[in-house]
C-alpha cells in the first residue's frame, strides 16, 4: 500500500480532535434542553451521521455517472467507497434516531416519510453491496454497480416525494407525541453552534474515512488484478 | 479494387440489406417471445400457479374478515403481482441467457435499446395475461367486484413501470453469479414508489372516490413510469454491452 500522504497523516489527526471536541461541545457547551433533557443531545450526532450518509449516497451516484461516460476503474473504487462508509453512517443515524425517538415520540419506529425513505435507502446499500458481490468480471461489476447506483438515485427521492403524498393525506399518530410532527424545537445560539460544529466534524470525519476506504480500494483492486493475471 | 459507383446501390449483387428498423426490430423481439411461451406456455403457467397459491396463503395470513376483505384487496393484488411478475421477469432473462439468445440478439445490426423495448414489451405482456387471470379468480374468491376501469388503468400503468426497472435489473442480475436472488434484491427498493400510488390509486377506485382524489397518485405512477422507462432506455447498453 502507498505511505499515507502527509496531508492525510494531519486529516487523521484533525479529525479525531474535531470529534473529541464535538463530544465536549455537546456535553459541556450546549445548554439542556428544557423538556428532553439530555436524550435531545443525540439529535446533534443523529442530523450529523444523517447528513453526511446523504451526502455519500450522492458522491456515489456522481460517482457512478462519472464511470459510465469515462470507463476509469478509479471512478468505481470512489463509488464503492462511498456506499461503504455511506452505509454505516446511515445505520448510526437510523439508530440514533431510533433511541431518540423512544422517549420522545414513544415508539422506536414510525412509518412516517423520512424514516420510511432512510429504511429505503440503507436497503438499496446493502442491495448494492450484494449485487457487486456476485459479479466476478471487474469490468461488469463497475458497470452494474454504476447503473444500479443511478437506479436508486433517481428512484430514492421519487420515494420520498410518494411516501409524504402518502402519509400527508393518512397522518400517523402513535403513542403520546404525534410522529407527524418534525420534531423541531427552538434552539437557542449555543445549540445551533453546537449542531454546526459536530456537522461540521462529521463532514471532515467523512471525508477521512472516505479517504482511507479509497485507499483500501485501490489496494484491492491492485491485488485482484494480481490474481486474474495469475489465472490466465 | 475498383468498383463502379452505382448511384443505385439495390442493383448491385453486393449491395448491403438495409437494417431492420428499430420498430421492426422490437416487434421481432416481442413476436419471438410470445411465440416461444405460445409453444411451452412454461412461464405463463409458473406464474399463475404462483400467484393464485399466493393469494391462497394471503387468505391464511390475513383473517379476511368481509370489512378487511375491502381495506386489503388492493395490497393483497399488488403483493401478489409483485411477486409473480419478479418470477415473470427473471425467467423470461434467464432463459435468453441460457440459450444463448442473447447475445444472437446482441450480434444482430439492431440497436441495443430495441433489445430492452422488446423484452420490456413482452416481459409486460405475460405480467398483463396473469393480472388478466388473477382479477376474475380473485372476484370470485372474495366476492368483491373488481371489474372497475379506474383499477384497470391503474393495474396497467403499474405493470408499466414494474417491467420497465424490472427488465433492465434482470438483465443485470441474470449475468451474476446470485442470478434469481438478487433480481427481488436490487428490485424491491426501486419499486416502492409504484407499490405506493397503485395500492393507494387502486384503493382509491375501489372505494368509489372521485378521480380527483386519486389523481396524484396516478400523476405519481405516470411520472415514474416515464421517468425509469427513460433511464432504463439510456443505461441498456451499458449492461448488456461484452
Amino acid at each position: 500500500m502507498k505511505p499515507q500522504p502527509k496531508f492525510l497523516k494531519v486529516l487523521n489527526f484533525v479529525s479525531v480532535l474535531l470529534f473529541l471536541t464535538a463530544l465536549g461541545m455537546v456535553f459541556l457547551y450546549s445548554p439542556l434542553e428544557a423538556t428532553m433533557n439530555y436524550v435531545q443531545k443525540i439529535f446533534y450526532f443523529h442530523i450529523a451521521n444523517a447528513w453526511v450518509g446523504m451526502l455519500g449516497f450522492l458522491a456515489a451516484a456522481v460517482a457512478g455517472l462519472i464511470y459510465l461516460i469515462k470507463h476509469d476503474q478509479k471512478w468505481d473504487v470512489i463509488e464503492l467507497a462511498a456506499v461503504e462508509i455511506s452505509l454505516v453512517f446511515f445505520l448510526i443515524a437510523i439508530i440514533s434516531g431510533s433511541i431518540w425517538a423512544r422517549p420522545s415520540w414513544g415508539a422506536y419506529w414510525t412509518w412516517e416519510p423520512r424514516l420510511t425513505t432512510a429504511a429505503i435507502l440503507e436497503m438499496v446499500y446493502i442491495s448494492y453491496l450484494l449485487l457487486r458481490q456476485g459479479i466476478d468480471d471487474p469490468d461488469r461489476r463497475a458497470r452494474f454497480s454504476a447503473v444500479y447506483t443511478l437506479v436508486g438515485a433517481i428512484s430514492v427521492p421519487i420515494t420520498f416525494m410518494s411516501i409524504r403524498l402518502l402519509r400527508t393525506i393518512h397522518p400517523v399518530v402513535i403513542g403520546t407525541n404525534s410522529s407527524t410532527s418534525q420534531g423541531s424545537f427552538d434552539m437557542t445560539s449555543k445549540m445551533l453552534a453546537t449542531m454546526f460544529f459536530v456537522l461540521f466534524s462529521f463532514s471532515v470525519i467523512f471525508v477521512n474515512l472516505f479517504w482511507h476506504r479509497i485507499r483500501l480500494g485501490q489496494l484491492a483492486q491492485q491485488v485482484e488484478q494480481i490474481k486474474l493475471e495469475e489465472l490466465q | 479494387m475498383d468498383r463502379p459507383s452505382t448511384a443505385n446501390h439495390r442493383s448491385s449483387p453486393t449491395a448491403r440489406r438495409p437494417s431492420p428498423g428499430f420498430l421492426n426490430a422490437i416487434g421481432a423481439i416481442v413476436w419471438k417471445d410470445l411465440a416461444a411461451e405460445l409453444r411451452s406456455r412454461e412461464l405463463l403457467s409458473a406464474m399463475l400457479v404462483f400467484a393464485l397459491l399466493v393469494i391462497l396463503i394471503f387468505n391464511f395470513a390475513l383473517e379476511l374478515d368481509p370489512l378487511t376483505r375491502r381495506v386489503a384487496t388492493p395490497g393483497i393484488l399488488w403483493a401478489t403481482f409483485t411477486f409473480a411478475g419478479t418470477l415473470g421477469l427473471n425467467r423470461s432473462m434467464a432463459v435468453e441467457k441460457d440459450r444463448g439468445c442473447l447475445d444472437g440478439l446482441l450480434l444482430a445490426p439492431v440497436d441495443r435499446s430495441a433489445i430492452y423495448f422488446g423484452k420490456t414489451i413482452s416481459n409486460l405482456a405475460f405480467m398483463l395475461i396473469v393480472e388478466v387471470v388473477v382479477l376474475p379468480v380473485y372476484s370470485v374468491l372474495y366476492n368483491i367486484n373488481l371489474f372497475n376501469p379506474g383499477l384497470i388503468a391503474v393495474i396497467l400503468l403499474g405493470s408499466v413501470g414494474y417491467v420497465a426497472v424490472g427488465t433492465l435489473l434482470s438483465s443485470m442480475a441474470v449475468q451474476t453469479r446470485t442470478r434469481d436472488v438478487l433480481l427481488p434484491i436490487l428490485l424491491f427498493p426501486v419499486v416502492i414508489p409504484i407499490l405506493i400510488a397503485a395500492v393507494k390509486a387502486s384503493s382509491g377506485f375501489l372505494q368509489g372516490l372521485a378521480v380527483t382524489e386519486v389523481m396524484p397518485y396516478i400523476n405519481l405512477l405516470i411520472v415514474y413510469d416515464v421517468i425509469f422507462t427513460a433511464v432504463a432506455y439510456m443505461v441498456f447498453d451499458f449492461v448488456v454491452e461484452e
